[in-house]
């Protein structure tokens, strides 16, 4: 069975629901600890939503520097599926696995709702069981979501098509309504909503998370 | 004992929402044509004296954790 990590910072919120949604989705879910620089021997990684180190400094600064994230940078670097969500896509902004940063909303307020996306890049290890141009419901809270990055990030990106998720109605000033973006190999993906919402429909409206965790197991069992 | 200031700032490009709240803010209080860009100002304290090879260290520091240098401009200086 595909072992997928979940990383509990102290401040993370959703580590369980990650959990319970790797699981709902046929895999097992591996606690990892922020303090251990041990991976436990997982084929894939996900940096859950929340407030890791209570956002000081910046959102994701400080978990950058965390034991663990000096693992999944070594892993991440060397093909392993990274999954940052919400406050892991700032914690792999900070530490240089994604480019860009997350800012905090245009709107100045948190943002809390289901969020209508666009899959644009179904290459990555995290979006295959997706069509290209398919419209999902994910949900989305945050209060530093904006994604930002220079004009020649941007570029590149766009070029590149490593814009792997796009927001139908901006909600926070993302610029060119990027929610969630992918680096040059497909193994890393970050993006600002929650996939592990919505994986179960007593509490989610749509089970358009569930896609994530299929589409990871589908990666690593052709590896 | 030597006290170095970093000061980070968002860069210029970078749209600053809490600068922006606190100019609407001022705004409304009757202050006119003050605009405010709002940044960190980190006072860090150093065992000895501020050396050029200690004051690169608080750069390197700003460099590595203080200042994200993609959205933020950083400034390193003794405090007098």
């Amino acid at each position: 069975m595909t072992r997928i990590g979940v990383v509990t910072f102290p401040g993370s919120l959703d580590d369980h629901d990650a959990a319970r949604a790797v699981t709902l989705c046929g895999a097992e879910a591996v606690p990892l600890w922020h303090a251990s620089d041990s991976l436990n021997g997982v084929d894939a990684v996900v940096l859950p939503g929340g407030f890791s180190y209570g956002d000081y400094l910046r959102c994701g600064a400080i978990a950058r520097f965390s034991p663990v994230m000096a693992s999944v940078i070594d892993a991440a670097n060397a093909g392993m599926p990274v999954l940052g969500i919400c406050n892991g896509f700032q914690v792999l902004c900070e530490s240089h696995l994604l480019p860009g940063a997350l800012i905090r909303n245009d709107v100045r307020t948190f943002v809390c709702r289901d969020q209508l996306l666009r899959v644009e890049n179904t290459a990555t290890a995290w979006t295959s069981e997706f069509t290209e141009g398919q419209e999902i419901g994910i949900v989305l809270k945050n209060g530093e979501g904006a994604y930002t990055a220079d004009d020649e990030t941007l570029r590149m990106l766009e070029d590149s098509g490593r814009v792997a998720f796009r927001y139908l109605g901006n909600p926070n000033g993302s610029r060119n309504d990027i929610a969630g973006i992918t680096n040059e190999r497909g193994n890393v993906v970050g993006l600002m909503p929650h996939p592990e919402h919505n994986v179960d429909p007593l509490t989610g409206p749509s089970l358009d998370g569930r896609p994530f965790f299929a589409s990871v197991q589908r990666f690593l069992a052709a590896v | 004992m030597a006290r170095v200031i970093v000061d980070v700032m968002p860069k210029p490009e970078i749209l600053d929402p809490q600068g922006k709240a606190v100019t609407g803010a001022l705004k409304r209080l009757g202050f006119e044509g003050l605009t405010v860009r709002q940044g960190k100002r980190f006072e860090v304290e150093l065992d000895g004296d501020a050396t050029s090879e200690r004051l690169d260290e608080v750069r390197q520091a700003a460099e590595k954790l203080l200042a994200n240098t993609v959205i933020e401009s950083f400034d390193v200086r003794v405090d007098q």
